[in-house]
């Protein structure tokens, strides 16, 4: 990390003004070559008006911010450089500050930085991380959360609650002919168990909305070939993106579309018809349809109004197994009102894809079910980290080896390495113990040695 | 020369360290001050207790002396924690402090290559930081190829009791004024430490009606690993147990500007795990009354000593305090208790061999690294006279890891972690303890013992016997099955386990929890050595659990051998804490592992240490 980074910090071409980021021990020296006054006098945390000179030419009129370590994003040297919009000046400023001693910064390299000089810890990283790549409102949000250090808090109670427990057995075991200590009782592990498995569980159940948050919902739309589901993907999104003809089988490929819905981005992808075919293509696209439907949060089902059930129909209910699924009677224009008798126990709703009226009403009703207008609007702390989520079910899965321990009726000493266990396994999440598995996830993170 | 190795100071470390140097063949000398302290119990003769008594049967698995000679003049021995796992528990024998010094003497004037001398230390002859020999008060130079330093608390020691204090060793012996400010001259840190000792009070004068008896168990238990027991189970000492009450805890908080304590005299750090009585009246003031022990010393059972009653109060407020309780009305006492101030040194400065990373061809061991108990320092003792010799030999160390016994994690701990207090080993000090257990010590050890000379023909033919014997009871409940008959039914239904319905192999049927491998085998009428069943049916009944910790161990294993290169400038590493550079540049650590567990080491500096390791060594 002895070189010295740069990179446009802002998106090129949409915004007036870009800001390119240089970090690292030339950072100062770097900007002193370009800029038309001496940078190295500037005290750190002021903006600095004057222009990027090449050759005493003035290349553009700036702002210039300097930020002196270990007070900067990455604890490194950092200049910013505020420059005018528009590719061409940009790129040139970027060329100025390369050519000159700085290297390209790779993507997310600013924030590996100050991972690594320990300016952030492990959850933050990820939350910055997370920052980074949000797509929308409600992500950008969480992301902010995570940096807020409320997961740290309420894991860092969790472990305490663990540790005093530990302590309390390591007691009982080293000084047994003392009665001061309170003696640890299965029961008392028991309940402590309880207690940590509701906070968790409480997490979980939080990361699921929040990874909706994050990720946003993907919707399946299924249904026999010609019913209408390119229809209604286009409908859904306002835009032709799937091909529409009235030959069955057009639609051989998934299609994907996406819109926003209470802040919230939702992946909608058409499927090709679920049905019996000899062509080998479409053959692909049928089996591609039904990963689809095992990877969907909701399955839109869409029944041909004016054909009534079929065969066909019953085939791909088949294939939904216990999916959320939403019943779509289309073609209300040609009968209204229609309904299965079988489909009873699931949502339902009347349209035609014509009708934006009964589109929009289909959009409330999604919103209904997930209840996004809560979740975009709620505040709690949500766990949206694929490897934070997976130690926090492991954490389930250690206490339910516990209780089952302590059913068996093994000796509490025993037991205890597992509470260790998940002391340890907490300890994890907030990155705070070091073991080698965290370490290579920290490495694979972030491509270190290269 | 006339000395390959010369031990100064005869207690536990330094006996274990002279007789391993001298049974691997070394001339040794052992000087001690005074033959009358050779292998002395200053505190409470007891041997042994949780974790330490593990520390004894692995001495003893290594070829130490400390198990077999405290099986041979204990008062009372029982195992502790029986009802918890098997990985804690540990024997405690109560000993006696003339026939224990009396055992270890013999042992050492029957030892071949090993001579003794009664003289006082006064400094070490050094060239260019090389330990040459040693240098006695009278002036007499004794040149070695190595030194072992294990002088126990005479260093400089101060003795504390009320407001008096003087300088002088424990029991009133003479201490050692000039070594260690040698020691300190020449680059060696030093710490200063206190440790304590309750009073001795007269048998004859305690109402053995008004305390509660406390017997050694009823079957015959030994710390070695290949001798049985040969004292007579119905003929142990017991020991007694009485409380404080009110009474005892206004008189001391009415006093304790009186006590050394407290009155500001005591500038070292004592230990926590062992506080004196009027530590714990102030510091848990919410507790109505504390156990006081009242233990045998001596096999003549004359006196006794007052456990959990160490103290700094004048003489005349010892014997009103212990007057206060019941049993103790009219006690007589012996001796009085007192609070002991001693050099140590940094043990930040040893190397894992415990050799001295500054003057080289030194070692030390026992409390003079900081640590406290006796077992700790012969465990030491052996581990310093072992590398000794195989320095001088031009061989390889001898390090044991953690997860090969408490005495690796105690070295461990004490030269990566340092000390604040006086170290004693406790079983949360040792990650794997389920490994580290009280039955399997010889089978982990005995085999190292053995390549380093120390384990004889007989002793290793008695553990060779062992591991058949094992063998052979393990294949039987591996090969044989039962059947469900209404015989095995009932026998199952007497143990409430539940019933059979298949056939199922004796290893399966003891996994059941609530199976005992002796009450299957008195079944099935099949003849077993208790300790062999025993051993064998840990390892299956804890399978599951043995297995999880060996993978834990397989993890820091793997840190562990991630060496840091010995020329590594941490100066260069960048983006690590000021504190972890500066611990890492004066321990050195030779793996990541080792680096880990240093105090003050963050996780994060682990990181940039190995990111580092990347970038500059390439190194994986």
């Amino acid at each position: 990390m002895d070189d010295t980074i740069a990179a446009v910090a802002t998106t090129i071409g949409e915004s007036s003004i870009n800001v390119i980021r240089i970090s690292g021990k030339k950072s100062i020296e770097i900007a002193n070559k370009i800029f038309s006054k001496d940078v190295s006098k500037f005290k750190s945390h002021t903006v600095n008006y004057g222009y990027i000179m090449e050759n005493n030419e003035k290349v553009d009129e700036v702002f210039l911010s300097v930020f002196l370590s270990p007070k900067s994003f990455t604890t490194e040297d950092v200049v910013e450089i505020s420059v005018h919009g528009g590719p061409t000046s940009v790129n040139k400023v970027m060329e100025l500050v390369l050519s000159n001693g700085a290297r390209m910064a790779e993507p997310g390299e600013f924030l590996k930085r100050a991972f690594l000089n320990g300016r952030i810890d492990l959850t933050q990283a990820e939350a910055v991380s997370d920052l980074i790549n949000a797509q929308t409102e409600g992500s950008r949000k969480m992301a902010l959360k995570g940096v807020d250090k409320t997961i740290y808090k309420t894991i860092t109670e969790l472990k305490e609650k663990v540790l005093s427990l530990i302590a309390n057995i390591e007691v009982n075991i080293d000084y047994p002919e003392y009665e001061d200590a309170v003696v640890v009782t299965k029961e008392m592990i028991r309940e402590s168990n309880n207690e940590i498995a509701n906070s968790i569980n409480q997490l979980l159940k939080n990361s699921k909305k929040g990874l909706l948050i994050k990720n946003g919902l993907k919707i399946v739309i299924v249904g026999k070939p010609n019913v209408g589901k390119s229809s209604l993907l286009n409908a859904l999104i306002d835009e032709d993106k799937a091909i529409v003809t009235n030959i069955k089988g057009t639609t051989r490929d998934i299609v994907e579309g996406s819109l926003m819905l209470e802040g919230i981005k939702i992946d909608i992808l058409d499927t090709a018809g679920i049905r019996k075919t000899n062509d080998i293509v479409e053959n692909i696209g049928v089996e591609r349809s039904i990963e689809a439907i095992n990877d969907a949060d909701l399955i839109l089902f869409v029944i041909d109004n004016s054909e009534g059930w079929t065969n066909e129909d019953e085939e791909i209910l088949n294939k939904l197994s216990n999916k959320e699924t939403l019943v779509i009677y289309n073609k209300s224009d040609i009968k209204d009102d229609y309904s299965v008798k079988k489909l009873e126990k699931y949502n339902s709703i009347n349209i035609s894809t014509f009708d934006r009226k009964k589109i929009d009403i289909l959009k409330d009703k999604i919103s209904e079910i997930f209840d996004l207008k809560n979740i975009s609007q709620s505040n709690y702390a949500y766990i949206s980290n694929a490897r934070q989520i997976s130690l926090l079910n492991k954490c389930i899965e250690i206490i339910e080896d516990i209780n089952a321990a302590i059913t068996n009726n093994i000796e509490i000493d025993l037991i205890e390495i597992d509470v260790k266990k998940l002391w340890e396994t907490l300890s994890e999440i907030t990155g705070e113990y070091s073991s080698d598995d965290l370490l290579n996830e920290i490495f694979s993170k972030f491509c270190l040695g290269k | 020369m006339k000395y390959n190795v010369v031990v100064v100071g005869g207690g536990h470390a330094g006996c274990e360290a002279a007789l391993a140097s001298a049974r691997m063949g070394m001339k040794t000398l052992l000087i001690t001050t005074n033959f009358k302290n050779i292998a002395d119990m200053p505190c409470n003769p007891s041997i042994g207790g949780s974790a330490k008594g593990i520390v004894v049967r692995e001495i003893d698995a290594l070829g130490g002396e400390m198990g077999y000679c405290a099986d041979r003049t204990l008062l009372q021995i029982k195992m502790l924690n029986v009802k918890k796992g098997p990985g804690v528990r540990s024997l405690r024998a109560q000993g006696c402090k003339v026939n224990y010094p009396n055992q270890m003497f013999k042992t050492l004037n029957e030892t071949n290559n090993l001579e003794l001398k009664e003289a006082t230390v006064k400094e070490l002859i050094l060239e260019n930081n090389v330990a040459k020999g040693i240098l006695t008060e009278d002036n007499e130079k004794i040149y070695s190829e190595v030194v072992i330093l294990t002088t126990g608390t005479y260093l400089n020691s101060d003795i504390m009791c009320g407001h008096e204090k003087y300088k002088g060793g424990p029991h009133g012996e003479k201490n050692s004024m000039f070594l260690s400010p040698f020691l300190e001259k020449n680059g060696i840190k030093l710490i200063r430490l206190k440790t304590g000792t309750p009073p001795r009070i007269l048998k004859n004068s305690i109402n053995f009606d008004e305390v509660k008896i406390e017997l050694g168990d009823d079957e015959p238990l030994t710390f070695s690993n290949f001798y049985p027991a040969t004292y007579d189970i119905n003929k142990q000492y017991p020991c007694y147990l009485t409380y404080t009450n009110k009474e005892t805890h206004k008189i001391i908080m009415d006093n304790l500007d009186k006590c050394a304590l407290y009155s500001g005299m005591i500038k070292g750090v004592g230990p926590r795990y062992c506080p004196s009585i009027e530590d714990k009246v102030v510091k848990f003031n919410d507790k109505e009354r504390h156990q006081i022990f009242l233990e045998p010393e001596r096999s003549d059972d004359i006196e006794y000593y007052v456990g959990g009653f160490s103290t700094t109060m004048p003489h005349e407020i010892q014997e009103k305090l212990l007057k206060t309780m019941d049993g103790l009305h009219d006690v007589k006492i012996t001796k009085y208790g007192y609070a002991i101030e001693y050099d140590a040194i940094d043990p930040l400065q040893l190397k894992l061999t415990l050799e001295n990373k500054v003057i080289s061809n030194l070692f030390t061991a026992g409390q003079i690294n900081g640590t406290s108990g006796y077992e700790e320092a012969a465990a030491q003792g052996l581990m310093a006279g072992i590398n000794a010799v195989l320095k001088i030999k031009g061989e390889e160390p001898f390090i044991l890891k953690r997860n090969e016994a408490y005495i690796g994690v105690l070295i461990d701990d004490l030269i990566n972690k340092g000390i604040t207090e006086p170290y004693r080993l406790l079983t949360s000090r040792a990650e794997f303890r389920l490994l580290l257990r009280h039955d399997n010590a010889s089978i982990r050890l005995t085999e190292y013992g053995r390549k380093l000379g120390l384990i004889n023909d007989e002793k290793y033919n008695i553990y060779l016997n062992t591991l058949d014997e094992m063998k052979i009871l393990n294949e039987y409940l591996d090969n044989n099955y039962v059947t469900p008959t209404a015989e095995i039914n009932r026998f199952l239904e007497e143990n409430s386990s539940s019933q059979l319905y298949g056939r199922i192999s004796l290893k399966n049927l003891l996994k059941r929890p609530e199976i005992d491998i002796f009450n299957l085998l008195d079944y099935l009428k099949v003849s077993y050595d208790k300790k062999i069943a025993d051993m064998v049916q840990i390892e299956i009944k804890y399978e599951g659990y043995i297995n999880k910790t060996k993978e834990e161990v397989e993890k820091m294993l793997k840190l562990e051998n991630k060496k840091i290169p010995l020329d590594i400038d941490y100066e260069k590493v960048s983006n690590i804490a000021t504190e972890a550079k500066q611990k890492f540049s004066k321990i050195r650590p030779l793996t990541i592992g080792q680096a880990s567990r240093i105090s003050g080491v963050n996780p994060s500096d682990i990181t940039m240490l190995l990111v580092y390791l990347k970038k500059e060594y390439n190194n994986d």
